[in-house]
């Protein structure tokens, strides 16, 4: 009895003051970043991340509401139950309105349920795997700079074209890398090519050796990389060692950053086709974020997940200023209305599912002799629209999409 | 009314007015560790087997559990039942393979079994490796009570933990419980006596092998997830943490640890590895200078004062 | 192309001979932990964050101090071999009257504080070290490409562990050693300084972690997780082998190796579960192990 009168009377309090503070809880706006500080992805994510929404918060203005907007930030180190105890944490007890980056679908995704049962936003950049917009879409979750259907239709096709008919997948073993294999297989196959076989790989992996000689034994002329970060490299760099690129077959990396053509060098990475949602060289607006975010990042420079962070935050902060409240249903109907302007998403536009279409651009990794400086990397062979690189809306399995 | 019922009433106040004042998720999360510091606590405290695997119980009882209340659509209660039952068998087969060696050998081979039932984990497609089983619906209990309510999970979860710390009371002050204790302190003179010792150690097993389970099960319901770190050997370090800080053998030292621990890992969980670190720091400090654990240091104060802790 | 049970020859001896390297470095750390655990009855839970000390200092040697692989291989297995004396006298020779479940958990808690700041400093990508470049290169070996750098592991390692044998069971300072095991009272009393003794022995198990992980620096990315993937598998193969028992250890290490290989042919994802296994029935028939002496 009195167990009920005390809940009943807390719960009265609890809906008191949310009809008090109608506009924004605890009156200011406050965002998360969540990525892999210290891990596998933490150069292609991390500590630039952190960055690229501190700048989007600056060009922003600073201010939401009359009040400063916070920026708080952590590592999950690419676990998800570390990365739901964080977002759960931030949401229930310091009042966090949004998260950001967000690289590794697990993590991506366990952020995505809290988020979704809380009513509060997540804008993903870092992880690439299709379930955010299909089945694990969400009215308040978006998914903002790539994703692997978006690198199998890009790297998949142009190799294949290239002659590569015959794959071998390398793959992550967890839903990035499965989703990553599964599609670029279906294009492959679409395309008129074969899949010899494939080999699942812990995540993360130190030793590829025997894995490598497992898809040398297939014979397929192009070993496919269905993974990311340090696993792309620790790969690339020990196919040298054992002579497997030297023996002829060809490496397909098929989420490669400019982070990891950095630490391969030009040496081993040129002729390296790849698809990405930024080049910092691409055109002045692009160089001129790249120059800002490398001052403060020793002379690196950004990969599209960091500008894919700054992208989201700017366009989400607009969204907020426009709908007049940090409620997440009301941002997220801005979100998908507002116009997006930004360097980043060239033709940017929301869909139903969450997805954020934009163009993206095929490249090819330069020869040394091509480049004149660090970071000079990529010529960007072509342009894909939006439409064409990501999964059709028609297709989507998502439960928001009306067919 | 004794000291002691006393002192535990208090507790038993605090603990119900807790969630109005602090995180309830965080002290969930506490009650969990507890409990799984408490089923740990048995076997070493009270039988003197260090297991260095209770990762193994505690982590494929959230998989199960959750798996039911995701993939099969079990209540909870049911759900939480199917994983007591796998800690329990899996319980009853470690325990028989690991009992036939005592001390370093003991320990071994339970960090051994738990590897392996780790790589089991890591390759059973049900448990999604890397992803783990999410968004596990908490469900309504007995079909009536609705525990998605952040309040009313608090307060089944509270009263698991009692219900278990109790009847963990009843094992230890059993006639059950002081052969177990004559086993730890002098093993040879107990088979002398006539006792069949493995089989009691077997029973002792199991029975934590369960209450792990049954921590484990309730963890996976409160967070909604039952991932690879809950079978990791770095879980089964932990346990072994909580129970060394709070104070081996004594009754509230695995909660106070747990507790601890939490705390810590609350504290510090967007600074990455410093939680390694500090835990790290911690278990060298206790195992040189303070092995008694916070409750074992302070058991002699609170005695005096009529309160066994 | 010849066929072994249906699997390409290749295919086969490829991978036992990737297993065989792999085995080089269980046999080098299994040996290191066995010896600690046959004189000092401790299991040394630090083993696998020594192994990664070794690999790292390695890495700050070449890139703070320019000094090249041959000049770590010499000099890392000797600092990290003087951090671990430090830790025997200062913290686990207090340890020695208690049980001896202590020591494993200090040493437990040894590898969380040193895992933990390195995870800190370093992040877990990994840093880069190149292969020595008087072992670069590989051999075409007809059914696969050997690496050079990776047939110089195997031939180091198999003779550290055969030196260390010998050493132990053929000298008179190994008798010294394994009389002072059965009986540290007695030897002391004829004056040979026990304590010493002990000491330097455990230099010594950590010294052979520090020379497993400069052997790996170039193989596996130098990183500060690499020590805890492999040691719970080194116990596994400690446990095996016999927990007092040297060549037990050694010869376990390659085999498991060689039985990991054969097993990424048929069954790769088991790969990593095949040692717990092989424990399992091992310790159903013979609990001492395969060439152990007894409970």
């Amino acid at each position: 009895m009195f167990k009920k009168t005390l809940v009943g009377a807390v719960a009265a309090l609890a809906l008191s003051a949310g009809t008090a503070s109608a506009q924004f809880t605890d009156n200011k706006v406050k965002i998360g970043v969540l990525t892999d500080l210290s891990g596998t992805y933490s150069d292609l994510a991390g500590q630039g991340s952190v960055l690229a929404a501190q700048m989007a918060i600056e060009d922003f203005g600073g201010k939401l509401n009359g009040a400063p907007i916070e920026l708080v930030s952590a590592d999950h180190q690419n676990k998800a139950d570390i990365a739901s105890s964080i977002a759960r944490k931030w949401y229930d007890t310091e009042q966090v309105d949004a998260i950001f980056d967000l690289v590794t679908t697990a993590a991506a995704v366990a952020v995505r349920e809290v988020s979704r049962e809380k009513g509060r936003i997540d804008m993903n950049s870092g992880a690439g795997s299709t379930v955010l917009t299909n089945d694990k879409c969400s009215a308040t979750g978006f998914h903002w700079t790539y994703d692997v259907y978006a690198m199998a239709v890009g790297t998949g096709n142009a190799v294949v074209k290239q002659g590569g008919d015959s794959w071998f997948f390398l793959t992550a073993d967890y839903a990035f890398g499965h989703d990553l294999e599964a599609q670029t297989a279906k294009v492959v196959k679409a395309n008129g090519g074969t899949v010899k076989g494939s080999v699942r790989h812990p995540f993360p992996n130190a030793d590829f050796s025997s894995f490598l000689l497992q898809a040398q034994a297939s014979s397929a002329k192009i070993i496919g990389l269905a993974n990311a970060g340090s696993d792309t490299i620790n790969a690339i760099k020990q196919a040298k060692e054992f002579g497997i690129t030297q023996a002829g077959q060809s490496l397909a990396g098929l989420l490669v950053f400019i982070s990891d053509v950095h630490s391969l060098g030009l040496d081993t990475a040129q002729g390296m086709m790849l698809t990405t949602g930024y080049y910092w060289d691409r055109d002045d607006a692009s160089r001129a974020f790249a120059k800002r975010w490398s001052e403060k990042m020793k002379g690196r420079m950004p990969t599209m997940v960091h500008a894919g962070v700054y992208s989201s935050v700017l366009h989400y902060l607009r969204s907020v200023e426009k709908a007049k409240t940090d409620e997440g249903a009301k941002v997220a109907e801005q979100i998908r209305t507002l116009p997006i302007k930004d360097f980043f998403a060239v033709n940017g536009k929301v869909r139903a599912d969450g997805r954020m279409v934009h163009d993206m651009y095929l490249a090819q990794v330069k020869k040394p002799s091509e480049s004149k400086g660090p970071w000079d990397y990529y010529n960007i062979l072509r342009t894909i629209p939006g439409d064409e690189a990501f999964k059709p809306l028609a297709d989507s399995t998502c439960a928001l999409v009306k067919k | 009314m004794t000291r002691q019922t006393l002192f535990v009433l208090v507790l038993l106040v605090l603990a119900l007015a807790a969630p109005f004042g602090i995180y309830p998720i965080f002290l969930m999360k506490g009650l969990c560790f507890a409990l799984f510091a408490a089923a740990f606590n048995l076997l070493l405290g009270y039988v003197g087997l260090l297991s260095f695997g209770h990762a193994m119980f505690f982590g494929w009882s959230a998989y199960v559990t959750a798996h039911a209340a995701k993939e099969w659509g079990l209540t909870p209660e049911l759900a939480i039942l199917a994983g007591v039952a796998l800690a329990a068998v899996m319980g009853a087969v470690v325990g028989w393979l690991a009992i036939r060696r005592q001390g370093i050998y003991f320990a071994m081979i339970t960090l051994a079994l738990a590897q392996l039932m780790f790589f089991l984990a890591v390759q059973a497609p049900f448990t999604h490796g890397e992803d783990g089983i999410q968004g596990v619906p908490r469900g309504h209990l007995f079909g009536l009570i609705d525990l998605s309510d952040t309040l009313t999970m608090y307060y089944f979860v509270l009263a698991v933990f009692v219900a278990a710390l109790l009847f963990l009371y009843r094992v230890v002050h059993s006639p059950f419980g002081q052969v177990l204790k004559a086993i730890r302190d002098n093993e040879p003179r107990a088979i002398s006596l006539g006792y069949q010792v493995e089989r009691y150690k077997l029973i002792a097993f199991v029975l934590s092998a369960s209450l792990a389970g049954l921590a484990g099960s309730v963890k996976s319901l409160v967070f909604q997830l039952a991932s690879l770190a809950d079978v990791h050997w770095h879980a089964s370090g932990e346990v072994v943490l909580m129970t060394l800080l709070g104070g081996v053998g004594t009754v509230f030292g695995p909660t106070v640890g747990a507790f601890l621990v939490a705390t810590i890992q609350n504290y510090f969980s967007e600074a990455g590895s410093w939680v390694t670190i500090i835990q790290g720091v911690i278990f060298v400090v206790c195992v040189l200078a303070f092995r008694s654990g916070i409750v074992g240091v302070l058991a002699p104060f609170l005695k005096k004062r009529g309160i066994q802790a | 192309m010849m066929t072994v049970f249906g699997i390409p020859a290749a295919a086969l001896f490829g991978q036992l001979l990737l297993g065989l390297i792999n085995g080089a470095f269980y046999a080098v750390l299994s040996l290191g932990l066995a010896l600690i655990f046959g004189l000092l009855n401790i299991i040394n839970f630090s083993h696998g964050a020594q192994y990664m000390m070794g690999a790292f200092v390695a890495w700050l040697l070449l890139t703070y101090a320019g000094a090249g692989y041959w000049v770590a291989l010499a000099v890392a297995p000797v600092l990290v071999a003087v951090v671990g004396i430090i830790i025997e006298r200062t913290m686990l020779s207090r340890l020695y009257k208690l049980d001896h479940l202590y020591g494993l958990l200090l040493t437990f808690g040894l590898a969380l504080i040193i895992e933990g700041a390195f995870r800190q400093l370093y992040g877990i990508s990994g840093m880069p070290y190149a292969v020595p470049k008087e072992l670069a290169g590989g051999w075409n070996l007809g059914f696969m490409y050997l690496p050079i750098y990776r047939g110089w592991v195997v031939l180091a390692s198999a003779v550290l562990c055969l030196g260390t044998w010998f050493a132990i069971e053929k000298t008179k300072l190994g008798a010294y050693l394994r009389a002072a095991t059965e009986n540290p009272a007695l030897v002391q009393a004829m004056g040979i300084n026990v304590p010493v003794m002990i000491t330097l022995t455990y230099g010594f198990g950590v010294a052979l972690a520090a020379f497993a992980g400069v052997l790996a620096a170039p193989v596996y990315s130098v990183n500060p997780l690499m020590g805890s993937n492999l040691i719970i598998v080194v116990f596994a193969v400690v446990v095996i082998g016999g927990m007092g028992s040297i060549m037990g250890s050694v010869l376990t290490g390659f085999m498991l190796g060689l039985l990991e290989g054969l097993t990424k042919v048929f069954y790769p994802e088991a790969a990593s579960t095949v040692i717990f296994m092989v424990m399992v029935v091992v310790l159903l028939i013979k609990p001492a192990g395969l060439f152990g002496k007894g409970a």
